[in-house]
Formats: C-alpha cells, structure tokens, sequence
C-alpha cells in the first residue's frame, strides 16, 4: 500500500496535541487511507473479514484434511537402525536434491554440488534487478526468422556443452532444453495471431529460461526418484521396482 | 443466539481481549482486522480480483499454514524424543507401537514437511510465471529465495533425527557434497557434523538446528516476507484498463482492445 497521502498525516505538533484519543483516530485514519490509494478507486472491494478470511479458512481446512488422509493412509518411513559400516545401495538424498544427485552421475561434486546449485540461487536471488524481461516488442515481431535463427543457434551451443562436457551425453538438460525451444519457435509459426501464438510471442525471456529451469529440475527429480537403481544404474520402476 | 453474542461481545472480559464488538458494522469488521496481532498484515479491504483462488491458488498462505502445523506437531514429536545414539532410533520406534497416535503424528509432521516444501517451491514458480518478482517487488523475491533455501535445510536437518539407514546416508550423501567445496569445504562439513563422521555430535548439531535455529529464523523471515506484501502494494495484479472518462470515447476502444489480448493481460504492473 502506498504511504497516507500528506494531507492525511498531521503536523508532529498538531499531533501531539490531540492526546491519546486523537492520536488513535490518527494512526486509524492511517489504515483507512491504505486502502484508498488512488489505484484501488475504481476496483469492486471487499472487506477483508468475512471474505478474505472466510476463503483462508477453507482454504486450511481442506489442506488440513488432506494432509490427515495422507497420515491416516501412509505411513512415514522407517528402516533398521545406522549402520556406518553397511552402506545401501542406491544410497538416496531426500526427494529435493535428487536432481543435484542425479548431475553428480555427469560432473564432479565441486561442479554438480556446489557449483550448479549456488549459481542457481544467486541467479534466482538477483533476477528481479536485470533486464532480461524482453517484452515489447514482441521476441518474434521484427525479423522473426533472424531471431529463431538466433535462438536455435543458442540451443545447440548449450546441446554442444552438456553433450561433450558430462560423462555420458546429459539427455534430461537437452531434452527440456529443445522443448522450450520449440515452444519459442512456435510463436513464428503460420498459427502466431491465433491466442495460442500470441500468447507464445508475448511470453519473456525471463519466463522461457525458468520454463527450462523448471523442466530440467523436474526431469533430473524424477529419474533420480524412480528410474534410478543399484549402483545408479539405469532402471524401470515396472520391471525392477522402486528403489 | 444473536443475544448471547451480544451479551458476549459487550462483556469486559471480551472488550478487553478483542478492543471491538461483534464484526457485524464495517467499523467493526474494520477494527476486527487491524487491532488483531495476527490478522493486522491483512489490509482491511480487498480487490474481489486479488483473493480469487485461481489468482494465487493460495499458495503462500497454504506454506504458511503446513509450518503451523509442523511447529504443533514438532512441540508433541519433542516431548517423545531424545537426541542421543541410539536413543533417537528407539523413540521412533515408542511412536510406532507404545505412544498413543504416536505414528500418526509423526506421519503428519512428515507428510506436512514434504507439502510445505512442494507448495513453497510451486509458490516461488506461480509468483515467476505471473512476473510478480519485478518491480516494486524485487526485495520481497529475494527474501523468499532465502525462505526457500531455509526451509529446504529445515527438511534436510529433520532429516537425521530418526537415526535409520535411510536417513543416515541421505545425510551421508549431502555433507559429502558439503565436503567438495574448494578450501572451506572440510571446515564447515566438520562445523555441520562436530566431528569427521556422523556419530551424536552431529545428530545433536541437526537437532538444535531443526527445532531452534531454523525455525526462528524461517519465523523471521516470513514476518518480514509479510510486511513487504504489504508495503510493496499488495499481491501483484495486472494493469486494469484506464476508465472512459480518464482518456476520452476514441481512446478508450482501443485501450479495450488492448486489455482484451493476451499481451496486456500479463503485462508488468508497476503499481499494483
């Protein structure tokens, strides 16, 4: 909300001059004048309390209600006793850095442990303070064969690297990364002034490089969760099991 | 019915605890809001755009909900626990057989992590997807990275407590990596662990981290996270078209026409 308007907010004097009470009305008519900011005059309000409220109370029972079924039903996991000198193999990491696992299978630990992810925070950390919100124009309004020309030559320069830089070729980087590259193109496509493509045009860069992001972190989670097995091979949850 | 709330509402006792009557006038309503501890970060009034389900999906304050429930559940699970080798292993075991829906408050706390961690990261995506990390709000995007990270390690750290294989070497697995950092890698691993193996020392270390240090700080940081909401102008919305009388009868169809298409529906809002 934006500050109380000047003319809302007494002189300190006239304030301290209005006693308890009057410095009460004040500091009320402060919370009042939050609401009335210029931006909100023509937008249907509501009060907060029933409506707001109301709606969060649902909203936590039926969170509550299904976290019950879920303990009602599953029970949390727990093996035999720690043994250091017994080492099971495949040895997890908890479900959210098993995609950092699964990068340790292509680069050493220096790289896919500590490298990627701090990278990865300070990036989304820092994001908001760079223009990389290419909006207007449009990414694909002026020259678009030039700009997908431009864009595929991006793609396969970043194929280029986690082909020959891992182990072994890293297909669940490639993968994600063609995919949004082919969502970006589509937006230069024959069907670009349908919603569909306007919709694709209009999106940021900011939002195509998280689009990949999210991808890749969940394509590397879920190899690593399910089609991971002994020794870190390669396995199929419905032949092999879960491991 | 309506007397006895009446009655209630007007007692001392309930004026001196609430400072308002029943929530009935907008006065009332009003004050309900902003002279409670707990509710003073809702605004009084909301745009009827703001609190529908789909604009939020109420993630945010579904995350906050799941650490209430794990700080509830987590003050019952300490009660039972022992940070010793290998008494830790046992109580788990006591909750499973011998304390009284002991496996079920564990299942909860446990199935409440996983959906706090799941609905803080979907949150951090819903609120980049929606361009909501611009300005006025970049400060605000960054303290939830930092929620982010703090409540991973708050999962990780509670990891350890039930002593079992499976936790042991997950644990193993991550202080290894910790292990790889160039120069200050062996030193904090050995700051994490309080030894070269995880043995007590270590389970006592993730102990404390996961029902003092974290918490607070997770409490802290979500205060702030709050407050900024608010100061940065609420939860983001995108641009309402400029009213007919504000840019005159041959401007306003084409800023209708704009506000129709899918570019404008997305657009940075600079002053939500």
């Amino acid at each position: 909300m934006s500050e109380p308007t000047p003319e809302s907010a007494p002189e300190r004097g006239e304030e301290e001059s209005l006693g308890s009470v009057g410095a009460a009305r004040v500091v009320v008519e402060e919370h009042v004048s939050d609401c009335r900011t210029s931006d909100f005059v023509d937008e249907p309000m509501l009060m907060t309390f029933p409506h707001l409220l109301v709606r969060e109370c649902v909203a936590f029972l039926g969170l509550s209600i299904f976290l019950v079924v879920m303990s009602l039903c599953f029970d949390a996991p727990l093996e035999s006793i720690a043994d250091p000198t017994r080492t099971p193999n495949p040895a997890k990491a908890p479900w959210y850095f098993l995609g950092m696992q699964e990068l340790l299978q292509y680069y050493p630990p220096i790289v896919a442990g500590v490298l990627f992810p701090a990278l990865l925070i300070i990036a989304l950390a820092i994001i908001p303070y760079f223009r990389v919100n290419i909006e207007r124009p449009p990414l694909w309004k002026s020259a678009p064969w030039t700009q997908v020309a431009s864009l595929w030559g991006v793609v396969a320069g970043l194929s280029g690297v986690f082909y020959f830089t891992g182990s072994v070729p890293i297909w669940s980087l490639m993968v994600p990364l063609w995919a949004v590259g082919l969502a970006m193109t589509a937006g230069a496509l024959p069907w670009r002034r349908s919603r569909l493509g306007i919709w694709l045009q209009t999106r940021s860069l900011a939002f195509w490089i998280f689009a990949w992001f999210l991808l890749a972190a969940t394509t590397l989670t879920v190899i690593g969760l399910w089609f991971r097995g002994p020794g870190w091979r390669f396995t199929l949850p419905w032949y092999d099991g879960f491991y | 019915m309506r007397k006895i709330a009446t009655a209630l509402t007007r007692s001392r006792v309930w004026r001196s605890v609430f400072r308002h009557g029943f929530p009935d006038s907008n006065r009332n309503r009003s004050l309900a809001i902003f002279s409670s501890f707990f509710l003073h970060f809702h605004p009084v009034k909301v745009r009827v755009r703001a609190i529908a389900f789909t604009r939020t999906f109420y993630l945010g304050g579904l995350a906050l909900a799941c650490f209430f429930i794990l700080t509830v559940t987590g003050t019952f699970l300490m009660f039972y626990y022992h940070p010793i080798v290998p008494s830790a292993y046992n109580d788990m075991k006591d909750l499973q057989f011998v304390v009284s829906y002991g496996m079920f408050l564990r299942n909860l706390h446990r199935w409440t992590s996983r959906t706090m961690i799941a609905l803080v990261f979907v949150h951090m995506a819903w609120t980049f997807m929606r361009g909501a990390y611009r300005h006025p709000r970049e400060f605000n995007w960054t303290i939830g990275v930092g929620l982010l990270v703090i409540t991973v390690l708050l999962s990780y750290t509670g990891t350890l407590l039930p002593w079992d294989q499976l936790s042991y070497w997950a644990v193993a697995v991550g202080t290894n990596i910790v292990g790889a950092i160039p120069i200050i890698g062996a030193k904090v691993k050995l700051l994490l662990l309080g030894g070269h193996e995880i043995n007590d020392n270590a389970l006592l270390r993730f102990y404390v981290l996961h029902c003092v240090v974290l918490p607070l700080t997770l409490a802290f940081g979500v205060g702030l996270h709050l407050w900024r909401v608010r100061k940065d102008g609420g939860i983001h919305l995108p641009e309402l078209p400029p009213r007919r009388d504000d840019v005159g009868d041959e401007n306003y169809a084409s800023t209708r026409a704009d506000a129709g298409s899918p570019e404008s529906s997305d657009a940075p809002h600079e002053n939500a």
